[in-house]
């Protein structure tokens, strides 16, 4: 029998495992439907705030020499209302709606403006690193975590993601925290906190003088982090950071991931991306003899 | 190692050629900027100001490009600025170009729009017939008139000058210039780039009449690349998919000559 590429992440259930991240061309309905056709499993819209936000001056993102990008797009986004009526006519293409805020109304509200859409899952940002009272420093907050994950989990029905990342605190903390506060899955990683400076006019480069650093150098890092959290929580774990081609995905695979999601390399390869990395795991899939992406999930902590 | 056309390359502003009283041209010397491909673009860092989007604009000389700028708002007014000796970073080239054909050619630009169209001169054989159609507010705002009938010297051209308020060449909105022209002569391609209003127009003047038409998108660049998103105009990505768009595609997407995206990416009319 031909193998399946379908895949679980707790309930939340997806024809192909590798989705769009979130704030990756994620503000259209149009580019959603394009992106679903181009062979994602999901996407992940950009993170929304209760209110419309400008985000940072440019320049905003920054190519590093080596590979990988800096970006301090400042979560630019036109706000959960106008999104929510923006993706109301949606019926076909599993979305995500990333969510962002300081406080738990913020949050419960936002939800509320969604009632008449068909969310996939809510996706709760704890780890966005270049903006003030939210994000991160939401992330670094157990208490805050806490109040928000049960806040959340009271206002939907829906599966509710937390996406984590690298900030003052150990990040294996929020995801106890959140964990135990009843969340449905977790999303590791976000972007990680850098900086680029100008030789030749001294100066650094993005507006926002930070940012978050995506793309294959973080591959590594995301990858001990899932392979962290799964070993320590028995939770389902989305991967994210710097996967680029079927062999990275797998590897989130077996370190413990049941599902992926991919930015920067939208950058590098465009929308082709997706159908090569699906093509490339149902190739490795055969090869191997899995008939599903269960079986890899984790393997590489039995060895 | 080699270039990472992603990454800022610093250059040093070598003239500055005052084209209008609100146009100017930055001369720069560099190696790839030179020789991209009529209707590519750059991101310019105008360092402490902001980064924009900017057609590549020729230069006579060799090994050097330029920018021409309109001063706008804060941004467009800091490149417009900078000095002699003062330093920009570029990256890109970025986005696709012009189909150069070859024949009856149209070229329509309106105010900066005319960059782009000033590079795709340069591609043009000298067997070609081409019409230049510069659309301005007023006489004091035509530029590039004599640098195309400079670039032309070698083939049967036309230039004309059309001034909203009639105070120099033919009195009009360009848009009802290009309604007359497709009329009088069967153009083998007509390229557009300047205000949404006026590439709709044209392009339904020559789409209408199955005429091969191009037009160059701006939308709010970020990236430049196709990550953030925010040049999305309906399913395409004015940065990667474009800026150039047949008329065939133009004429099914429900946002172009309607709609476009701001800051937060919210859609506003035109
Ligand atoms: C592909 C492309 C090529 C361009 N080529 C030229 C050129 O050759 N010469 C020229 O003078 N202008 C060009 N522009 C327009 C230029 O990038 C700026 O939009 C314009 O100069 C306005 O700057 P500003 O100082 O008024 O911006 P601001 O005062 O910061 O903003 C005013 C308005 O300008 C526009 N704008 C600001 N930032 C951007 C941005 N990053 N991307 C797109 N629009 C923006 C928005 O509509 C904004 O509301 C081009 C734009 C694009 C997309
Ligand atoms: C331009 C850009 C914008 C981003 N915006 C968001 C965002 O709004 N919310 C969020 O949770 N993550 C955001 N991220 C982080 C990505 O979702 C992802 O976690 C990170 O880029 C690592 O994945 P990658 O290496 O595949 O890009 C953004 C990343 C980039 C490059
Ligand atoms: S400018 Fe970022 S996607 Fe086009």
């Amino acid at each position: 029998m031909e193998p399946s590429i379908a895949t679980s992440i707790g309930q939340i259930h997806l024809d192909k495992p590798v989705m769009l991240a979130s704030g990756i061309l994620g503000i259209s309905l149009d580019v959603f439907n394009r992106l679903y056709a181009s062979g994602a499993g999901a996407v992940v819209t950009k993170s929304l705030s209760t209110a419309a936000w400008e985000g940072y001056p440019n320049p905003t993102i920054f190519s590093v020499k080596g590979g990988g990008w800096i970006n301090a797009v400042g979560l630019s986004n036109p706000g959960a209302s106008y999104f929510a009526k923006m993706i109301e006519p949606n019926q076909d293409v599993p979305i995500i709606v990333s969510l962002v805020g300081s406080i738990p109304e913020d949050f419960e509200m936002m939800i509320k403006e969604f009632k008449n859409c068909k969310v996939k899952a809510y996706e709760l940002n704890m780890s966005c690193p270049h903006v003030a009272r939210v994000g991160l420093e939401v992330g670094d907050d157990p208490g805050l975590v806490k109040e928000i994950v049960s806040t959340v989990k009271k206002a939907t029905d829906v599966p509710v993601i937390a996406k984590v990342g690298l900030g003052t605190s150990n990040y294996l903390n929020t995801v106890g925290t959140a964990v135990d506060s009843g969340i449905d899955a977790i999303t590791a990683i976000n972007t990680v906190r850098a900086m680029a400076i100008d030789v030749e006019t001294k100066r650094p480069i993005l507006s926002n003088k930070f940012g978050g650093l995506s793309g294959t150098p973080i591959k590594p890092i995301a990858l001990r982090c899932v392979y962290e959290i799964s070993s320590k929580y028995d939770i389902p774990i989305i991967g994210c950071g710097g996967i680029s081609s079927w062999e990275d995905a797998v590897e989130f695979f077996l370190a413990g991931a049941s599902g992926v999601q991919l930015g920067s390399a939208i950058g590098d390869n465009w929308v082709g991306v997706f159908d090569d990395i699906n093509k490339g795991i149902l190739d490795y899939m055969k090869r191997n003899n899995y008939s599903t992406i269960k079986e890899m999930v984790g393997l590489a902590k039995k060895s | 190692m080699q270039r990472n056309l992603n990454h800022p390359t610093i250059v040093t502003i070598e003239k500055v050629i005052d084209e209008t009283p609100t146009v100017r041209t930055l001369v720069f010397s560099d190696d790839v900027m030179p020789t991209v491909l009529p209707g590519q673009f750059a991101m310019v860092w105008i360092p402490g100001v902001n980064e924009l989007p900017m057609s590549v604009m020729i230069s006579k000389e060799s090994g050097k490009a330029a920018f021409t700028v309109r001063k706008h708002g804060p941004s467009s007014t800091g490149l417009f600025n900078v000095p002699v000796g003062g330093q920009i970073g570029i990256r890109g080239p970025y986005g696709n170009s012009f189909d150069v054909k070859e024949g009856k050619l149209l070229l329509v630009g309106g105010g900066t729009g005319l960059v782009p169209m000033m590079r795709l001169l340069t591609f043009v054989k000298p067997t070609d017939d081409v019409t230049v159609l510069m659309g301005a507010k007023s006489k004091d705002e035509v530029f590039f008139e004599d640098l195309s009938n400079e670039l032309l010297k070698n083939n049967p051209h036309k230039v004309i000058v059309s001034t909203d308020d009639g105070s120099y060449g033919e009195k009009g909105f360009v848009t009802d210039m290009v309604e007359k022209l497709v009329n009088e002569t069967k153009f083998d391609a007509v390229y557009v780039c300047g205000p949404e209003i006026m590439m709709y127009k044209t392009v339904q003047s020559a789409h209408s009449r199955n005429i091969f038409v191009q037009a160059s998108l701006e939308r709010m660049m970020k990236c430049g690349v196709g990550i953030c998103g925010s040049c999305c105009v309906g399913e395409d990505l004015a940065c990667r998919d474009g800026t150039v768009f047949d008329g065939d595609h133009l004429s099914t997407n429900k946002e172009f000559g309607h709609l476009h995206r701001n800051k937060a990416g919210i859609l506003e009319k035109y």
